[in-house]
């Protein structure tokens, strides 16, 4: 029997070396699905929602590195992927999306599960394909995944009528790409990698400003090199965490609205910023005509569209960034004299004076367990262990990128740029996926967990173990704490509650484990029973909901404005 | 300030689509907008003339470059290329006027595409300011619909005043 659409399609999965997909079926896929019945080496992952299969394809590719596969049916089930196509735009996530459509004779005809999601994502995907003919099928496949890992990293999406899969072809998978018009840089130019050397080996107080385009391009190691053969200090974003080790002397953090004062203030004082895959989003830069005001700009981007956008580069450096770091790495050893000190060692203390001088803090006392308690906690237990974190998005997500503190890369899994609540638990059981040996836990806030918890039940059905840690503070405390702090203490609309629905049981529900902790007492002897047990726990850890995450540098203010701790308390007092 | 810019796409369906959702969600301003077919039957240009007044030309071009539809874009700078626009305007022609306004269209070489009984329909090809010129010269006599192409234009190949090659962008 010659092959069909569907068969094509995971043909090319095959091809592709694809391990593992996330979905869920529907009408329109269905004949994609009998060929997943028909017998395929590309593991399928069953998710409850279509937004959690697209969210853990995130997961894995962030945890693995390589591209991470859902799939969808037509109508709801496209649009479901919506939102995992958008954060993996904004993250740069290299996803492929495969999606059913219905019949070419009826597109357009407003038919049951019909929508137009081609049209519907075209502002947040690198590009997609509505395969009309099933001979384009491979290409596109081929095209589809060339396309999200190549360049700057991200999602694409290829929508197949149903009709489209059912029909013949003799399949044979491409070897080569026809995309005449995508040419992502193959190289740097090597006089602006002089240029950069020469502005690094001459600076006083430079800082590599690291954001996830790091990890995206494989190039951890370089990183480290360039770092220590300069002495170069560096900051990651919250997409670059992980990116460096972070207990490093060289590290100094993280920059922006939630970030450490001795983070920003290095970004603030510093006479060369280096910005290395990182895009001067707003969340980093506050105010952007205040940010590093003294600085020259190293802009290193394989994405020229990001050189200038918003902070004018004084040098751009386009390229793959393992060939620019090395580059630098190499051009920074013949310039940094044998034996003579480098002249960044005076700024390096300086920043860690300033680590030393403005520590994390948060306040004690109360009958009521403090959230940053919860993650200090789980970095004590963490410590020496194989663990990947993943996070929801608010406060508890700014605290776990304070307080842990990640080694290897591709250890710290979080929603960045969209910002959305409940990537944590579907993105950790991806991450799972990719990382089997690894103790996958999810820092979850009890607002996001309730938008994508019904996933416990793939994590449990699917023998994908993550540990879940309910931030629990009975509220959506990142908005409460905006609330409480710029619109006078007039909470609207954020109280959740710390015990409804009751998590423990509810994880117990889906056949997980699950443990309430409301004293210190109780709280490190559950969290280390979660990460060894082996099977998927909850443990929901009711916190202080007046507790705010600090220190904060409200939107729109500079790194100097930054409000720490004491400072919003005494104005409390006054 | 405002600046033409030439773009060669692939001819498959929806490439056109990309770029305005691009424009738009950049929040972009497009003054004119052109498109058709070109010497390849697989490649379209797309002649756009933008608003650079809060965009940097650079960035807009960047962006557009990504699209993986895109195979070249590059600026038509005024005294390198040759930009052309067609405009049909509909006038107001009772007979008693109908000389008179058949003699302007002759200073711009306008032609009647067609006569009714009150009304005039001209074609106009040339510069769009001379587009416009005509535009405002017709305009008292009662303009009663107008539509324009928009402007498209190509790199001169004749010696140009710096003598230097059209820039191509990327």
């Amino acid at each position: 029997m010659r092959p069909n659409g569907a068969d094509a399609i995971l043909r090319s999965l095959e091809a592709e070396g694809v391990e593992v997909v996330f979905g869920l079926p529907g009408g329109a896929i269905l004949p994609t699905y009998d060929a997943f019945a028909r017998g395929t080496t590309v593991r399928h992952v069953l998710a409850r929602h279509e937004q959690g299969a697209g969210h853990m394809a995130e997961g894995y590719a962030r945890a693995s590195g390589k591209v991470g596969v859902a799939i969808a049916t037509s109508g709801p089930g496209a649009t479901n992927l919506v939102t995992p196509i958008a954060d993996a735009w904004m993250d740069s996530t290299p996803l492929v999306c495969i999606t059913g459509q219905v019949r070419t004779s009826l597109i357009g005809t407003d038919a049951f599960q019909e929508c137009d999601i081609t049209g519907i994502t075209i502002p947040i995907v690198k590009h997609s394909w509505l395969v009309q003919d099933v001979e384009e099928l491979p290409h596109a496949i081929k095209a589809a995944f060339h396309v999200a890992r190549t360049g700057r990293c991200g999602p694409v999406l290829v929508d197949v009528p149903r009709d489209v899969q059912e029909a013949a072809l003799d399949f044979e998978y491409p070897e080569t790409v026809d995309l005449p018009g995508w040419k992502p840089p193959r190289h740097a130019n090597a006089r602006q990698i002089k240029f950069a050397a020469e502005a690094l080996a001459a600076a006083e107080r430079p800082v590599l400003y690291v954001g996830g385009g790091a990890l995206n391009a494989h190039t951890c190691d370089e990183l480290r090199e360039l770092a220590e053969v300069g002495r170069l200090p560096v900051v990651t974003t919250l997409m670059g965490k992980s990116a460096f080790p972070e207990t490093h002397e060289l590290h100094f953090g993280w920059p922006g609205m939630h970030g450490p004062k001795w983070s920003n203030w290095a970004m603030n004082k510093c006479d060369l910023l280096v910005a290395v895959g990182a895009r001067f989003d707003d969340r980093v830069t506050g105010k952007l005509s205040a940010f590093a005001p003294g600085a020259s700009v190293v802009h290193l981007d394989i994405d020229s569209a990001e050189i200038g956008k918003l902070r004018r580069a004084d040098i751009p450096v386009v390229g793959p960034l393992t060939e620019v770091l090395a580059g630098l790495t190499e051009e920074l050893r013949g310039r940094r004299a044998a034996g003579s000190q480098p002249p960044t060692e005076p700024w390096l203390r300086q920043l860690a004076a300033w680590r030393e001088e403005f520590p994390l803090r948060y306040g004690s006392g109360g009958d009521l367990l403090k959230p940053q308690l919860v993650l200090e906690t789980l970095q004590e237990l963490a410590s020496g262990r194989d663990v990947v974190w993943t996070t929801g998005v608010g406060q508890h997500q700014m605290w776990a990128m304070q307080y842990l503190l990640c080694e290897r890369p591709r250890t710290f899994i979080t929603s960045g740029g969209l910002g959305t609540m409940g990537y944590g638990v579907p993105a950790a059981i991806g991450a799972k996926a990719a990382r089997p040996e690894s103790t996958v836990v999810c820092v979850d806030g009890d607002g996001c967990f309730q938008m994508t918890g019904q996933e416990l039940a793939t994590s449990v059905l699917e023998d994908l173990p993550i540990v879940v840690v309910i931030v629990n503070n009975g509220y959506l405390g990142m908005v409460r704490q905006w609330q409480d702090m710029f619109f006078g203490e007039r909470f609207s609309e954020v109280h959740l509650s710390h015990n409804v629905p009751d998590y423990a049981k509810l994880a117990e529900a889906y056949g997980a484990v699950g443990f309430t902790v409301e004293s210190e007492a109780e709280l490190a002897g559950a969290l280390e029973r979660a990460m060894t047990s082996g099977r998927t726990t909850v443990v929901d850890v009711r916190v202080d909901p007046r507790e705010h995450c600090f220190p904060m540098i409200p939107a729109g203010a500079a790194a100097l404005d930054l409000v720490e701790y004491e400072d919003e308390r005494e104005a409390v007092e006054a | 300030m405002r600046h033409t810019i030439s773009v060669l796409l692939e001819n498959r369906p929806g490439a056109l689509m990309r770029i305005a959702s691009m424009f738009a969600r950049r929040g972009y301003n497009i003054e004119s907008l052109a498109v058709g077919p070109t010497e390849r039957h697989d490649v379209s240009r797309i002649t756009l003339r933008v608003d650079c007044e809060q965009h940097p030309l650079e960035q807009i071009e960047k962006q557009i470059h990504k699209l993986v539809n895109v195979l070249r874009v590059s600026e038509l700078e005024p005294d390198e290329a040759v930009e052309r626009e067609l405009a049909l305007l509909k006038v107001s022609a009772p007979p008693a006027k109908r000389g008179e306004l058949i003699s302007l269209a002759h200073a711009f070489n306008a032609r009647v595409a067609d006569l009714g009984a009150d009304a005039i329909v001209f074609e106009v090809v040339g510069h769009p300011e001379e587009v416009d010129a005509f535009e405002e010269l017709v305009r008292p006599h009662g303009l009663k619909e107008l539509v324009r192409t928009g402007r498209i234009g190509l790199g001169r190949v004749s010696a140009t005043r710096q003598n230097r090659p059209q820039r191509i962008l990327h």
